[in-house]
């Protein structure tokens, strides 16, 4: 998969009641929860952008509690693919399991400025910034995670496994 | 013989069917409890059907606990809290939990026995690793896990490098589990024990009560953790006892077990401890924070709301009044701490200083419901989570404190401690 978008760049600790506030977690519809992607970060967040679009954060991003909710704004808002110098634990389980993808690449990070043209080859970890030239590559998924996104998400795998 | 390993290795390899694991390794195990709540189970059991399974694994083994948004706050909220109730009848859940028998999740299960020692959980709220405090391995998953854990019984895991805390000394007056782990956090940040596992031990967590060790192992998320544990000893089996509904077993970490870096805290040292917006890591003695005026205070949640917290809020409000200018809110966590609340006289206690005591909820906690904040209002909660807009308003401010800290506060009308106020 290859992706190629505007970088709108974050920093660190960016959490998940600031991807997609509690208020409202009372509907788990996508198109309902990219309304409110990053609102309590950015208000302009939503109006800016567009379908492809890359997230780029520093340390530690997604911490905080386990709603699933988040990768699914982010996703539903349109952005095609989060790097992050590090992700927090279970927003690193839940965009695998549910197909958002997300490198981790601390070197690019640094090296991409908000309103980059970025474009991202998922398949082999490359990631370039269009606008300086500059080329990165992140680190690997572990095969056996690598397995459960290829299957299409951890559901699919499991109805695979339980299924045949 | 297998190689020296900690407790969460041990559950973990027993789980996975192994002698041994190591951390890094990808293992799938089999699970004892699968938990949601009225947020994220809505989307667990829509991941479920997708599965086409047509029953969960274990009717027994399924936790359900509406406990965010309810009693209904909405109407939308009202669907998803129907959404699950319809699940657990189709289903023949034995653990879901309706308005009147529910309570805040983390503080319900190790109550009703539902979760026990040595035990594999996952749940998907993020503050599932509570139950480390009972000698299990028990962490946060988000909702597709749970449904796959639901279906299946198992989960994967990475296991988990361990940290270790070695807690030794006496505590000082009004410093208990809420101050141990805020400083802790604020010692290693909000990533500091990101993937890990934090394993707390020595002299003074040995002393502690269940409640205050459960308060500890709920907040290892707050360091990143993905989970807490404290060793089974006689206060976990005398709180065990009684209350477990399967036989339960012990693990203890061996002597030579390689731990990632073991951490030395001297507990003479720690102070009433208060986390300023917007990072439970930005942490400063209370003593340090008498210049903040609050609005409202709230004492409950998954981290605070248990019976010990409440004997504490009631000891420092006893005879006293909350200031004019605030809004005090005590959430018992279940049901049975509201019941002995009033049996021992705490919710009179309250009521008389003018508080308003709730029906169980995790409500304000996450800014849900129950005591939502104002543009600019800042708050004192005994909860576990300060970041921006959490309890309300983005402008909002939320102080985590003990609930010795946040009553004082609450009689003060500024942040203090109990040894501050007028006898």
């Amino acid at each position: 998969m290859k992706f190629t978008g505007t970088a709108h760049r974050y920093g660190r600790d960016i959490d998940t009641d600031v991807i997609i506030p509690a208020r409202y977690l009372n509907t788990s519809d996508p198109a309902e929860l990219a309304k409110h992607c990053l609102e309590d970060l950015d208000a302009g967040f939503v109006g800016k952008v567009q379908a492809g679009d890359i997230l780029v954060a520093e340390e530690n991003f997604g911490c905080g509690s386990s709603r699933e909710h988040a990768p699914i704004s982010i996703k539903a808002a349109g952005v095609s693919v989060v790097i992050a110098k590090s992700f927090a634990r279970i927003f690193y389980r839940n965009s695998i399991n549910t197909g958002l993808p997300i490198m981790e690449a601390p070197d690019a990070v640094d090296g991409i400025r908000d309103g980059d043209k970025v474009s991202v080859d998922a398949d082999t970890g490359t990631i370039t910034n269009e606008t300086t030239g500059q080329v990165w590559q992140a680190q690997a998924l572990p095969p056996f995670v690598r397995e459960i996104v290829e299957a299409g998400g951890l559901i699919e795998r499991t109805k695979a496994r339980l299924v045949c | 013989m297998p190689r020296p390993m900690t407790i969460t290795e041990k559950i973990l390899a027993a789980h996975a069917g192994a002698d041994e694991v190591e951390p890094g390794q990808l293992i799938e195990c089999s699970l004892d409890i699968v938990l949601a709540n009225d947020v994220t189970a809505p989307i667990a059991i829509k991941e479920f059907r997708k599965i086409g399974v047509k029953r969960v694994w274990d009717r027994e083994r399924v936790a359900l606990v509406p406990d965010h948004y309810t009693p209904n706050k909405d109407i939308l909220s009202a669907e998803q809290a129907k959404m699950v109730r319809d699940f657990a009848r189709e289903q023949g859940i034995t653990h879901y939990y309706e308005i009147g028998c529910m309570g805040v999740e983390h503080a319900l299960l190790p109550e009703q026995g539902v979760v026990g020692p040595g035990d594999v959980i996952i749940g998907a709220d993020s503050h599932t690793c509570t139950y480390g405090a009972l000698g299990a391995f028990s962490t946060g998953v988000g909702s597709t896990d749970a449904a796959v854990g639901m279906a299946t019984g198992e989960a994967w895991f990475k296991v988990p490098q361990s940290l270790k805390f070695v807690v030794n000394g006496e505590l000082g007056p009004w410093v208990c589990g809420k101050d141990i782990i805020l400083h802790i956090i604020g010692m290693i940040g909000v990533d500091g024990a990101l993937y890990q596992s934090m394993e707390f031990t020595g002299s003074t967590i040995s002393a502690l009560g269940m409640d205050d060790r459960l308060t500890i192992c709920n907040m290892a998320i707050e360091a990143g953790g993905k989970s807490g544990i404290i060793a089974v000893d006689d206060v976990t089996r005398e709180y065990v006892r009684g209350r477990a509904e399967r036989e339960w077993t012990e693990y203890f970490s061996d002597p030579d077990a390689v731990y990632a870096r073991v951490y030395e805290i001297d507990a003479s040292a720690i102070e009433p401890t208060v986390a300023f917006p917007h990072l439970p890591s930005n942490t400063r003695p209370a003593r340090e924070a008498c210049d903040v005026w609050v609005d409202q205070v709230v004492i409950g949640s998954c981290t605070n709301g248990r019976m010990e917290d409440m004997r504490i809020a009631a000891e420092v409000l006893r005879g006293r009044k909350v200031h004019e200018r605030v809004r005090l809110i005590v959430i018992p966590a279940t049901q049975e701490v509201f019941r002995a609340c009033m049996h021992e006289g705490l919710t009179d206690v309250f009521l008389d200083a003018g508080a308003a005591v709730s029906t169980p909820t995790c409500g304000p906690c996450l800014g849900g419901h129950m005591g939502i904040l104002a543009a600019g209002e800042r708050a004192v909660a005994t909860t576990n989570r300060n970041f921006v807009g959490r309890m309300g308003d983005p402008t909002s401010e939320v102080y985590l404190s003990s609930p010795a800290v946040a009553a004082a506060t609450a009689v003060a009308g500024h942040i203090a401690l109990p040894d501050d106020l007028s006898a």
